[in-house]
């Protein structure tokens, strides 16, 4: 297990990170050589949330195709990602390992709420970048406590208070009613909602209805909120739920404007069990463009994210969305290392992906410009909304800025 | 590590202590990490190895008590602001007290039919964890974080050598005393019972508290085990007891072997490194063979079993046996002790 060799590593790097500590010149980080960046990553490969392993397959595929072009600044791209099972101990060890044994750079979009919560005091106290996690929670966006963890998609909250700023602005009026999953996620989606009403619109939600996982139905919960006199629902429940909620809303005739969190917008698994007609005119938010969209058939972005899959992956991970979402995270990963230059020290890394401007990527819908800076680690704040049709997603009006 | 007190096995002995001890001041904080992991595993797999080995009851479900014994003494700590040291054992009794009482309806269920029941106790573990009514003990499902303990009295060791140190000697402790309970009187009860469950009533054995009681020592060892697992992760969340945990406990007894003490420490190794073993030979297969690392996890154990159906414990024993025998004809000694000839015999429940 402990062969000298390794042991010998592994001090002499503690000395080395003792020195850089110590010395005023941020030296490049652990796992930087003239011609590699070593990088590191957990992913479910196995395990209940393994259907998200495509992010990972994704992103490797993503740093081939840049090494082959050349890496970044004439240094390659080393790109380490461990199972984790989607299990916060095997996490912690992963990570632990990547970190002091691998010794990487930095851990990018590791994915998943609870594990990135179980690491984030580790990798912060050692001040090693916890980049662009693949959550939406909000709670690592917070730069003032964990100055070394970042998001990057639009967080639950986001989301919900662009929500909210649309039903001021359609429907002053309105009476809202809430269906939440209790658990971070729904209860998110509570707090961003408020926020985006702002206070002196928060007696707008007249009546909040949480469930448990581990209920079989929210039909109980629908009618609870239907009786309230609510002229909107906001749906933050998972697919199963969601499409329930979204079914039971139609049959018991009650036909409030219906807001639904990105999470369940799978026209396979959600508005297909919930019936299609019964689905028309439920609004949800949109930042990527759909792959199964007819209209960028032609557009060059969608082109490019095709072009890679064809070349790089396999042509059943063209329509799935966990590859449009490694897609972007890549490119956006490549970016913050050419900003950094020469300077691949982990403050500078960290400072580069907090100082990104108006950058765009090729998956994203037009006009969706990334953006941070020391004291927003939310990069995708935009999002525009898109009402189903019956068939597909319909996007109208204008983007929306949290 | 010794099965029996023949002089190989003191010798064994003594080396993987000595081993154990010397270990944190020679590997770096993550292989040390690793090694306080393997030995809560270890913990785990001793308690389970009690009741299912020695007294033929299946749990599927150990990750349950093995859960209680993690949040327990997170709350105790995060909460109640109680140190660990006060913190872990309070919750192992809690443990105890669980497990003995699912002892009793597990009285009346035999086999398979327990092994049912138990399993349904690790399917609903992470869901009773995010229960709402329990939100503000537990977190619901964004869990608690917890500081690691420092080394006291400020003695030179980091965090990692302190918390090492503490769960070897926890698994030592707790070595020792199934070591003491299975030599004994107890030990020939609940084997006892487990190969010949009416004898062992007409021989005056009170067979359902010699059940319940080993359900609720079982329960503390994996208590334990758990509490010690909260300080090393510094994280609980219900995520992290799912039902994998309660298959990886029954998977490493097996494969230690069972109805043997020592082989706990071989399924805690098995189970801590083969799947990252799986997971670093997916490379070998390239990058479309990600999602391959369960395949080849079972592979791996397939292999292992076929190649040793008694366990690891059970194949060193054989593999002893083939060594004295060769070299002295003799091969039963007057003095070898009960549960050592009880654990031979007992390779399946």
């Amino acid at each position: 297990m402990i062969t000298r060799r390794t042991f010998l590593q592994s001090s002499a790097a503690a000395a080395a990170l003792a020195a850089s500590a110590s010395s005023a010149r941020a030296d490049n980080a652990p796992g930087v050589t003239d011609t590699e960046i070593k990088i590191g990553q957990t992913m479910p490969y196995s395990g209940p949330a393994s259907a998200y392993g495509v992010i990972g397959r994704t992103e490797a595929a993503y740093f081939k195709m840049i090494n082959e072009k050349g890496g970044v600044n004439g240094r390659k791209i080393n790109f380490i990602s461990l199972d984790d099972a989607y299990s916060p101990p095997k996490t912690v060890e992963q990570i632990r390992r990547l970190v002091e044994q691998e010794q990487v750079a930095f851990i990018f979009n590791s994915l998943g709420t609870p594990p990135n919560a179980a690491i984030r005091q580790y990798l912060n106290d050692n001040k090693v970048p916890q980049l662009f996690v693949a959550t939406g929670a909000a709670m690592f966006s917070d730069p003032a406590h964990f100055p070394w963890t970042m998001g990057w998609q639009p967080n639950y909250q986001t989301e919900a208070k662009i929500f909210g700023k649309h039903i001021l602005k359609t429907k002053p009026d309105a009476k809202i009613a809430v269906l939440y999953q209790n658990d971070g996620f729904g209860k998110d989606y509570l707090i961003g909602l408020k926020d985006g009403l702002g206070t002196d619109h928060a007696g707008m939600v007249i009546k909040e209805a949480s469930y448990e996982t581990s209920e079989p139905t929210v039909d109980s919960q629908i009618v609870t909120l239907q009786g309230s006199g609510a002229d909107v629902l906001l749906i933050a429940a998972t697919p199963k739920f969601a499409a329930q909620a979204i079914r039971k809303t139609f049959d018991v005739g009650w036909t409030p404007v219906r807001y639904m969190t990105d999470v369940s917008q799978s026209i396979a698994s959600v508005m297909k069990p919930a019936g299609l007609e019964k689905s028309k005119g439920v609004i949800t938010g949109v930042y990527g463009k759909d792959p199964t969209d007819a209209r960028w058939k032609d557009d060059p972005g969608f082109k490019e994210y095709s072009a890679f899959i064809e070349k790089y992956m396999t042509p059943k991970d063209l329509i799935d969305a966990n590859a449009v979402y490694g897609f972007g995270l890549g490119a956006t990963m490549i970016q913050v290392l050419k900003q950094c230059g020469s300077d691949l020290s982990r403050a500078n890394i960290m400072k580069q992906a907090a100082s990104l401007k108006d950058l765009e990527l090729p998956m994203l819908l037009p006009g969706i410009k990334i953006n941070t800076s020391s004291d927003n680690f939310s990069p995708i704040r935009q999002e525009a909304l898109a009402s189903f049709n019956g068939e597909s997603w319909e996007q109208f009006g204008e983007l929306y800025q949290a | 590590m010794a099965d029996a007190d023949s002089a190989p096995g003191v010798l064994v002995a003594i080396a993987v202590g000595v081993f154990a001890l010397a270990f944190p001041f020679a590997a770096s904080g993550y292989h040390i990490y690793q090694g306080a992991q393997v030995l809560i595993l270890a913990i785990a797999l001793l308690g389970l190895n009690l009741l299912t080995g020695f007294n033929g009851q299946i749990s599927l479900g150990h990750g349950a008590f093995f859960a209680i014994g993690s949040y327990g003494a997170a709350i105790l700590m995060v909460k109640f602001g109680l140190p660990y040291w006060a913190a872990i054992p309070l919750a192992s009794v809690v443990c105890f007290i669980a497990g003995f009482l699912f002892g009793f309806p597990a009285l009346r269920f035999g086999g398979l039919y327990l092994a049912l029941a138990t399993f349904a106790l690790a399917v609903a573990t992470p869901q009773i964890l995010s229960y709402k009514g329990f939100d503000a003990l537990t977190g619901g499902s964004q869990g608690l974080t917890l500081a690691k303990p420092r080394a006291p009295f400020g003695i030179g060791l980091t965090a990692d050598q302190w918390l090492y140190l503490v769960c070897l000697a926890c698994a030592a402790a707790l070595y020792w005393a199934a070591l003491n309970l299975v030599r004994g009187r107890v030990g020939r009860a609940l084997v006892a019972i487990r190969d010949q469950p009416i004898a062992a009533e007409t021989m005056g054995i009170n067979a359902a508290l010699y059940k319940t009681t080993c359900f609720g020592v079982s329960a503390l060892y994996a208590g334990v085990a758990g509490g010690l697992s909260t300080l090393a992760v510094g994280f609980v969340s219900p995520e992290s007891f799912g039902l994998a945990l309660s298959l990886a406990f029954l998977v490493g007894i097996v494969v230690g072997g069972l109805a043997s003490l020592g082989g706990a420490l071989f399924g805690a190794l098995f189970i801590e490194f083969v799947p990252n073993l799986a997971d670093q030979l997916t490379v070998s297969f390239g990058e479309g063979a990600k999602a391959l690392p369960g395949a080849i996890y079972g592979a791996l154990l397939i292999l292992v079993m076929a190649a040793m159906p008694t366990g690891v414990a059970g194949a060193a024993r054989a593999a002893a046996r083939a060594l004295t025998s060769s070299r002295q004809p003799k091969v039963e000694k007057g003095g070898v002790n009960v549960a050592a000839k009880y654990e031979r015999k007992g390779e399946a429940p």
